[in-house]
């Protein structure tokens, strides 16, 4: 199935402010897939957290129309939030309370009876590895246990549309690699689809099928981490030849290959852009070979979504990060 | 119906995590009795002055720390729903189909319960050093105290939802308490205030409110002064209901 779980159409947010109006996000489209696992990358400020608020109904907005899970955002907002799971930026607990007393408070509030959410929050300790916790305080958790937290409280009512605000922001690398895994399994396991915004290239890089790359309130890319990287620069070939006679040889049959015009040479090396390394290497390898050059090394640079970033934006990720 | 399910879950929650920490209810409570032991003997004499009104300096002062309690006590609990926002917690219930209003009143029941309960402590202390008042006086004061409570609270909410910040409620707060509190006749009744001073206080809601307590605690259950102290907290409850709600329901909450 390949239905539309969520359909956005010029959803824009503006601010009222005292210098005047601010637009935080002009004009978004969006279709979210099934079982896709979409992240929403852009620095502080683009306009990340605004969206996801529109599309989780915390905040409504001044222009556009959206339907996720199958609710119109604007007629029927309460739907929508029966329907999809939200794990917010700043966490979900109360310090004092236990986790079992979030996640059953939770649930009731979407409607469970006590022993669903029981059972369901019991469930979701497992899955997020914080067995034995269920009566510990939120205060004596670990960063990357609350995190995991947070996502069992968004979780818990069963939504399959799941919305997650930088779930990983301010956790260590190896408590960021496990939440990864946390998340693919939910769709691997669960069918849910997952909306994540982040601003970590290589977060979007690993978890996500698809980006859509906001800047001052607009999408300003989308595609799969293979598609943008692509599209924006290509990989980079490096030839280094055995001697330097043969640089010449080589560029030539470069030449032929490159998508981005005169190789480069640089004594016994060659360099030059394709649109998909993986797939020029062989017939390189073999032209190469067929005008008798000897190859002393090969390397393809795969450009990273920091390269798609700096050339949509003219900026890095990590400056704005910063 | 579901938003009173939701207003039970949200006051069960709220309820377990005061009870949690019980002291805050108890350091709530020591001011009043503080007053009770440490200041109302000075009151005593005080009965023989001219103007003084009606019935036993008990039954003049303990409704005036019945007061005391459900204003300060009932005002400041905004500080507790901002440290929740900061959490996360608001952001986390409103993502949830649950009413608006039920996230709100469940959180404002707990209060009233708290509230309801120091009264009583408060009641019986002051009977144990011999204040006499009929049962039927007390328990209409109990919801006189209940009804003001839920509207300071209810208002403290919704201001601390607006502000988001400790820094700019505590100023406010007292701002609006401290002359509230002067201007209702608490520590010593109005009726020995100059004329100007009685004819502001008149305008102050909650100076009914303490006149109407004073009137039950002598038993009179259907004076104009009981009447008018119903009348004034009834209408103060719906307007300070009625503020959170909106707050509540804003988006930028």
């Amino acid at each position: 199935m390949t239905e539309n779980v969520i359909s956005a159409r010029g959803l824009a947010r503006t601010y009222k402010t005292r210098k005047g109006p601010v637009e935080a996000v002009r004009g978004v489209d969006l279709e979210i897939r099934e079982r896709e696992i979409v992240g929403f990358l852009g620095p502080n400020g683009a306009g990340k957290t605004t969206t996801l608020r529109m599309l989780t109904t915390l905040i409504a907005p001044t222009a556009g129309e959206a339907t996720v899970a199958g609710c119109d955002l604007r007629k029927d907002p309460v739907g929508v939030r029966r329907r999809i799971g939200y794990v917010a930026q700043g966490g979900s607990s109360a310090p004092e309370a236990t986790i079992g007393e979030e996640l059953v408070d939770h649930g009731m509030l979407y409607g469970m009876s006590r022993a669903d959410a029981t059972a369901s929050g019991k469930r979701l300790i497992e899955q997020l590895d914080l067995n034995g916790l269920w009566d510990r305080q939120t205060k004596a958790l670990s960063g990357g246990q609350r995190r995991r937290l947070d996502v069992a409280m968004g979780l818990v009512h069963g939504a399959r549309m799941i919305f997650l605000d930088e779930p990983t922001t301010g956790l260590d690398p190896q408590a960021r690699a496990n939440l990864w895994e946390h998340i693919a399994r939910l769709r691997d396991q669960l069918d849910s689809t997952v909306f994540i915004t982040t601003h970590y290239l290589e977060e979007a890089d690993a978890l996500c099928d698809r980006i859509l790359i906001i800047d001052n309130g607009e999408i300003v890319a989308a595609g799969t981490p293979e598609e943008l990287k692509r599209r924006v620069s290509g990989d980079v070939v490096t030839l280094t030849v055995a001697h330097e006679g043969q640089a010449a040889d080589a560029a030539a049959v470069a030449k032929g290959l490159s998508s981005d015009g005169e190789p480069e040479i640089t004594g016994v090396t060659v360099r030059f852009r394709v649109t998909s390394g993986a797939e020029v290497l062989p017939r390189l390898l073999r032209e190469l070979d067929g005008v008798g050059v000897s190859l002393a090394g090969v390397e393809v640079h795969r450009p990273t979504l920091d390269d798609v970033f700096l050339t949509l934006t003219g900026r890095t990720l990590r400056e704005e990060a910063a | 119906m579901s938003a009173l399910r939701e207003t039970r879950i949200v006051f069960n929650r709220a309820m377990r995590l005061s009870l949690r920490n019980p002291a805050w209810v108890i350091i709530g409570l020591t001011q009043p009795v503080l007053y009770l032991a440490l200041f109302g003997p000075l009151l005593r004499k005080m009965t023989q002055v001219p103007g003084f009104p009606p019935g036993t300096w008990w039954q003049v002062f303990v409704p005036g720390l019945l007061i005391q309690l459900g204003l300060f006590g009932a005002l400041f609990v905004g500080f507790g729903l901002i440290a929740e926002w900061r959490s996360g917690v608001i952001e986390q219930m409103r993502v949830t189909p649950a009413s608006r209003t039920a996230l709100l009143v469940g959180r404002v029941l707990r209060d009233v319960v708290v509230l309801v309960v120091q009264a009583a402590v408060l009641v019986l202390v002051a009977v144990i050093f011999g204040m006499r008042v009929p049962v039927g006086g007390v328990l209409l004061a109990f919801i006189l105290v209940a009804l003001l409570g839920a509207a300071c609270s209810s208002a403290s909410y919704a201001v601390a939802l607006i502000t988001k910040s400790e820094d700019a409620l505590a100023p406010l707060l007292n701002t609006i308490a401290v002359p509230v509190m002067l201007l209702s006749g608490i520590m010593l009744p109005m009726s020995l205030a100059p004329h100007w001073l009685r004819t502001v206080s008149e305008i102050n809601p909650f100076s009914h409110i303490v006149d109407g307590i004073r009137a039950l605690f002598r038993g009179h259950f259907s004076s104009a002064d009981s009447m008018w102290g119903i009348a004034v907290a009834a209408i103060i409850v719906l307007l300070g209901i009625t503020f959170g709600a909106r707050t509540f329901q804003r988006e930028s909450a």
